[in-house]
């Protein structure tokens, strides 16, 4: 198993090595296909041998030694309850993105569908990576392939959306690994042993806990990096620019793998490395969720483009995913990671459709059409069930993440407030208020454009690439525990270990070794017994 | 799997089923659509059957042995949270079920007729068994997360059917409106699911309603009103009803089952499961009783004025469901319930003869295209119509019980339930809680009950009696008469089924006084004695002389709704009617008549603003402001950046000197 947990991660770049040797384009394309089919069905048994119960632990590890002596970066990787689903998530949409750029991509295709595999490994290597150095360098790594499809197989405008869209995003990264060096001297210190060490599993333990102050700074340095990724506003603006000058595949991965990589690194990193910094700045963190659930909402009501418009929902999804990570009880934070994976089904499936159209008429502007359900019934329907899905309709998967986000929000301790999750929900009304006003405007009415007469309808391919993410659509709808279950463990454990750990922190403080600034934002007083009995009362 | 839930199993699974069959097919195989007996068929049975194992299992409930709970599987199961999907047979889910699938099968039945030449019949039927399916979630369910599923599902169906001639963008407007009003209340109703779980821990209405106690009385308060919140976008009240009258731009059989008989009905549904909540909060209960008789009587005066013979039953339909939330208010919640089930059966039979009308008057229209008659009217409007008893006898006779039974004469159906309500209003009146307030509602309601009665006699008189007005109205289509004929069987057996529940469904709810008076053992009212263990109902305190009295001054009160109409409309003088009303209520009867203006007052004051701000300030400032920002940001590094360059000039004199610069900054920091 551990074995084929490397297997899976490294095999698209299989794909790459046999482009080589390959002559004509649909060698190359059916090679990418066959290779991305076949990373899927590898990463099936992983799913079927997990261990549910023990998923707070990692499975399937390897762990090499490490690189240097006295420095404890090593290769590691692992799945655990919060990154298998992910995980599963990003092998899915491997052969999609291949078939949904099948006959749409004409130049350079070896190295566009290198570009995707490559894309593809990174993504599966951030995921599975448990020494944050590796971590890190999947996390870079990345940037790279998304860095050439959007600037070589992108829109008019591509240039300065890739550039946008990569410089801000590496701003972030290097902050983040500013601090992670740092973290690593502190944790190696901890260890007693090595000078260095980026082993998440040390760091997340309990035995190692981290100063205030110093959980201050890595924590807003980390966050940042993050919340650039994810993006929280007011740190989206590279998104919008970035998914309409994207090739669709680039924005399908955008949106449904790159953008979850925020998100996650918020859950696998600042909620269990600095939980005092975590929970402190949660009611922050939640303003600025939901100002991004309602601003991204209100924005993307008026776009005249339809890719702009899928583009600012997701800041309104995704402020949600936030909202439920710092909410910090389990039916949240189970919610922000189902979500995670709704956003990435629904989301993938519009910039698909989107896509589709996009190759008939060449434009994405919504005045253009209109009155298209008639000349494309099975589009029709398959569009329906993706703009039902993201607005959350009950018996679909976005109803449940957000049900449980706003539900966990409402009763959080650390929001300690209705208006989060009340104000939140509002966002439900505008998802219904943009999604169905477009939809309205694409797909009923008369035809008024001659060009859209011509239109014809979905063909096998493409029917054939939006039923699975359907299907799921349905499944998590209506049997969310097949999926919930396997993080269930997870973050009950790491909330709880979090917490403690927390305590732990306040307990070894005292308010003459922290500046000033510090013990009035932890709310340190003299005397800690108080607090310890407060929070063992609860 | 025991019995019962195999039985319930089957009741949820066949509409479904029904749905995937021809929706799926229909949608892949291009042939499979013009089978219509085929699809018309596998619709009716996945409506029937479930109504024919309702009837099983009603016929064999045991009161004593209580409900019958059908777990299917676990739905949700995450940090304490734990849902399944699972349904309750008892009293008040029975005869809920029994509505929506008895009066579903007949509407069904209707379709085939009327859809006939649709040529998306297929699509239709898909769509009303998924309906019917949404709607048994709704009442089934035994927690209030898959009532909302349920909830939800008939919104979107009903998005679906309103808007299913969506060519037409008014149409596809209408079903866009319906859907987001009722988010709006769908909002408020989940923030009340919060709280509910927040309190208690669970979402099933067993431990809900056992653990009252666990509520402190700011949340009941809370919990109450934002469910009641959730209603009224459901159940079409004060202030998110607007999207109700336009809803008719759907098939109307759609009207009929959707928008009259049941899905609106889900608010009055869902407050009476949740009465002994309700019944704690005098507070929200004045609330409701408020926007009910509120409701009842703003959409009474707008249904005076209108000439779309749908839309007369659409404010009707608004006004109606006031009544109930009226009777909700009063504590009345059997009465509520007894007015869901006879409005069901009268007006589903009214929407399902202005369709019979609807389909002659547009085979009028087609026929006069036939003939090379480039003629064009609305084949809803009343003013064109007239006269059509003679013509579709079996439309007008049912059309006319329908209508006798809304207006509330004894002893149809409407008599003894609108009877009901305002006599549990009057009750409240001499409660410890606002009894002026509830004095003042009964006369609200009672005028709201002559106006009834005038309304829909204006309404029948002028589309059946006196004569046909089309050929003199709209040049060309004169002898136009010819081509008006009785709708097919399929069209006319549903419409005498539910006239004849329309004359009998109130003897299911005789008061008991009557019983009283005669000396009887006072249980004659059967629904009372069926509903009361699920229903916290306040009991009636007035003597039986009071009681008689209240009966008869609202039977007087009905006649006299009727006579007036007879009077003004009797003669097939429609317009110097409505004029003469016009002139009498002045500025008033424009008020109503541009219904209260509450469409543009929501578009002025929300819709466009929001938009407008949306538009012209945030995306702006998304553009401006916050990208502005980060391209600042970088403009500044690269100023930075094109500054410093003149020091990397290249030139190695120039780097001597900044050495020697350094050494002489070393040296004389050293130094001193």
């Amino acid at each position: 198993m551990e074995f084929l947990l490397n297997l899976t991660i490294y095999f698209p770049l299989l794909g790459v090595l046999a482009f080589l040797f390959l002559k004509g384009d649909n060698a190359v394309k059916w090679t990418s296909l066959v290779v991305t089919s076949i990373t899927f069905l590898l990463s099936l048994p992983l799913l079927f041998n997990f261990d549910v119960a023990g998923s707070a632990t990692p499975q399937f590890v390897t762990e090499g030694s490490p690189i240097l002596s006295g420095l404890d970066i090593k290769y590691l990787v692992g799945l655990d309850g919060l990154s298998l689903l992910l995980f599963m998530l990003t092998t899915l949409f491997g052969p999609i993105v291949i078939l949904a750029s099948w006959n749409s991509v004409k130049k350079s295709l070896v190295g566009y569908y290198s570009m995707l595999l490559i894309l593809q490994t990174a993504s599966l290597g951030v995921f599975a990576s448990l020494d944050l150095v590796v971590f890190y360098v999947f996390f870079e790594l990345s940037l790279i392939p998304m860095y050439f499809l959007i600037g070589i197989w992108g829109g008019s405008d591509k240039v300065r959306a890739t550039i946008k869209f990569f410089i801000y995003t590496l701003v972030g990264s290097l902050i983040m690994l500013v601090a992670l060096i740092y973290l690593g001297y502190n944790a190696g210190a901890a260890t007693g042993v090595y000078q260095f060490t980026a082993d998440w599993r040390f760091i997340s333990s309990p035995e190692y806990t981290i100063g205030l102050v110093e959980q201050t700074w890595l924590f807003l340095a980390f966050a940042l990096a993050f919340c650039i990724k994810v993006p929280l506003f007011p740190f989206h603006t590279w998104l919008p620019y970035a998914h309409t000058e994207a090739p669709t595949a680039g924005s399908v991965v955008l949106a449904a793998i790159m953008l979850k990589l925020g998100t996650y690194g918020l859950i696998r990193v600042c909620m269990t490395a600095f939980p005092n910094a975590f929970m402190e700045f949660a009611p922050w963190m939640a303003t600025l969720a939901v100002i991004g659930i309602i601003y991204g909402a209100l924005v993307a009501m008026v776009q005249k483009d339809v890719k702009k418009l899928v583009a600012y929902s997701s800041v309104s999804h995704l402020g949600f995913v936030v909202l439920g990570i710092f909410a910090f009880n389990t039916i949240a934070v189970q919610g922000a990671i189902i979500q995670m994976i709704n956003h990435g089904l629904s989301t993938g499936a519009l910039f698909l459709i989107v896509g589709m159209i996009y190759d008939r008429r060449h434009t994405r502007m919504i005045a253009d059409f209109g009155g298209i359900a008639k000349k494309m019934p099975v589009f029709a329907v398959m569009f329906m069930i993706a703009t039902l899905a993201s607005i959350g309709l009950p018996g679909l998967n976005g109803f449940i993440g957000e049900f449980f986000i706003l539900n966990g929000s409402f009763f959080s301790e650390l929001y300690a407030n209705k208006a989060y999750a009340v104000i939140a929900a509002l966002g439900v009304i505008l998802a219904a208020v943009y999604m169905l006003w477009m939809y309205q405007r694409v797909m009923f009415g008369p035809i008024t454009n001659k060009e859209n007469e011509k239109l014809i309808d979905l063909n096998g391919r493409e029917i054939g690439l939006l039923v699975p993410l359907v299907i799921f659509m349905v499944w998590i709808g209506i049997r969310p525990v097949d999926f919930t279950k396997y993080s269930e463990e997870w973050v009950d454990t790491y909330i709880t270990l979090s917490e403690e750990k927390s305590i732990t922190v306040i307990e070894n403080t005292s308010k003459e070794d922290i500046p000033n600034w510090t013990a009035r934002f932890y709310n340190i007083d003299e005397n800690q017994s108080e607090y310890r009995l407060a929070h063992q009362g609860k | 799997m025991e019995s019962p839930t195999v039985l319930v199993a089957l009741i949820i699974g066949l509409p479904l089923l029904g749905f995937l069959i021809n929706g799926i097919s229909g949608l892949f195989w291009q042939s499979f659509r013009s089978k219509k007996s085929f699809i018309g068929t596998i619709a009716n049975f996945a409506v029937f059957i479930p109504f024919l194992i309702t009837v099983y299992l009603f016929l064999n409930f045991n009161a004593e042995a209580g409900a019958i709970h059908a777990k299917l599987f676990t739905w949700i199961d995450t940090g304490g949270l734990t849902v399944d999907i699972a349904y309750q047979i008892d009293q008040l889910s029975l005869i809920m079920a029994l509505v929506v699938t008895g009066v579903g099968s007949l509407i069904h039945l209707y379709s085939i007729g009327y859809m006939s030449h649709d040529p998306g019949f297929w699509k239709f039927f898909a769509y009303l068994n998924l309906f019917i399916f949404a709607m048994l979630n709704l009442i089934l369910a035994d927690n209030l997360l898959l009532l909302f599923l349920g909830w939800e599902g008939v919104g979107l169906c009903s998005y679906l059917l309103i808007g299913f001639w969506y060519t037409d963008m008014l149409k596809s407007d209408a079903a866009k409106k319906a859907f987001l009003y009722n988010r709006v209340g769908d909002f408020a109703f989940l923030v009340a699911i919060f709280m509910i779980f927040e309190a208690v821990g669970s979402l099933n209405f067993d431990v809900i309603l056992a653990n009252l106690d666990a509520f402190t009385g700011d949340a009941v308060f809370w919990i109450a009103f934002l469910m009641f919140i959730g209603a009224t976008g459901k159940s079409a009240q004060i202030p998110l009803f607007v999207w109700l009258p336009d809803a008719m731009a759907g098939p109307t059989s759609v009207s009929a089952l959707i928008h009259a008989a049941t899905m609106v009905t889900s608010g009055i549904y869902l407050i009476t499961r949740m009465s002994p909540m309700y019944v704690l909060s005098p507070e929200v209960m004045m609330i409701v009783a408020v926007i009910g008789a509120l409701t009842a009587i703003v959409a009474a005066t707008i249904a005076i004025t209108q000439y779309d013979i749908k839309g007369v039953l659409a404010y009707s339909t608004v006004s109606q469901l006031g009544f109930m939330f009226l009777a909700l208010g009063a504590g009345a919640y059997t009465a509520a319930l007894f007015h869901v089930i006879t409005h069901a059966f009268f007006k589903a039979c009214l929407f399902l003869g202005s369709g019979s009308v609807i389909h002659t008057m547009e085979h009028v229209e087609h026929k006069l295209h036939d003939k090379g008659k480039d003629v064009h009217f609305d084949p809803q409007d009343i003013r064109n119509m007239g006269g059509l008893r003679k013509y579709m006898p079996s439309t007008y006779k049912t059309f006319l019980i329908a209508t006798i039974a809304i207006a509330g004469i004894p002893p149809l159906a409407g008599f003894f339930s609108k009877d009901e309500i305002l006599m549990h209003t009057m009750n409240m009146g001499f409660g410890e809680f606002a009894g002026a307030m509830y004095f003042l509602l009964w006369g609200v309601a009672t005028v709201t009950a002559f106006l009834t009665a005038f309304y829909m006699f204006r309404l029948t008189l002028t589309t059946f009696h006196g004569s046909f007005k089309l050929p003199k109205k709209v040049k060309g289509a004169e002898n136009a008469e010819q081509y008006l004929h009785e709708s097919p069987s399929t069209m006319t057996i549903p419409l005498w089924t539910l006239a004849g529940l329309s004359v009998v469904g109130g003897f299911i709810g005789i008061p008991n006084f009557i019983a009283k008076t005669f000396g009887g053992e006072g249980t004659i009212n059967w629904l009372a004695s069926w509903i009361s263990p699920i229903a916290a109902d306040i009991p009636l305190t007035l003597s039986i002389p009071a009681e008689w009295a209240l009966m008869i001054f609202a039977t007087l009160v009905a006649v006299a709704g009727v006579y007036t109409a007879f009077k003004m409309y009797g003669n097939d003088n429609q317009e110097v009617s409505d004029a003469k009303i016009s002139s009498r209520f002045g500025g008033l009867y424009q008020v109503w008549k541009e219904k209260y203006n509450l469409d543009e007052l929501y578009e002025g004051t929300v819709v466009h603003p929001t938009v407008r701000f949306s538009d012209r300030v945030l995306a702006v400032f998304d553009l401006k402001v916050i990208d502005g920002f980060v391209n600042a940001v970088a403009g500044i590094v690269r100023l930075a950046g094109s500054l410093l360059r003149y020091i990397q000039t290249g030139v190695t004199s120039n780097y001597a000197f900044f050495l020697i610069l350094g050494v002489i900054l070393v040296l004389s920091l050293l130094l001193f």
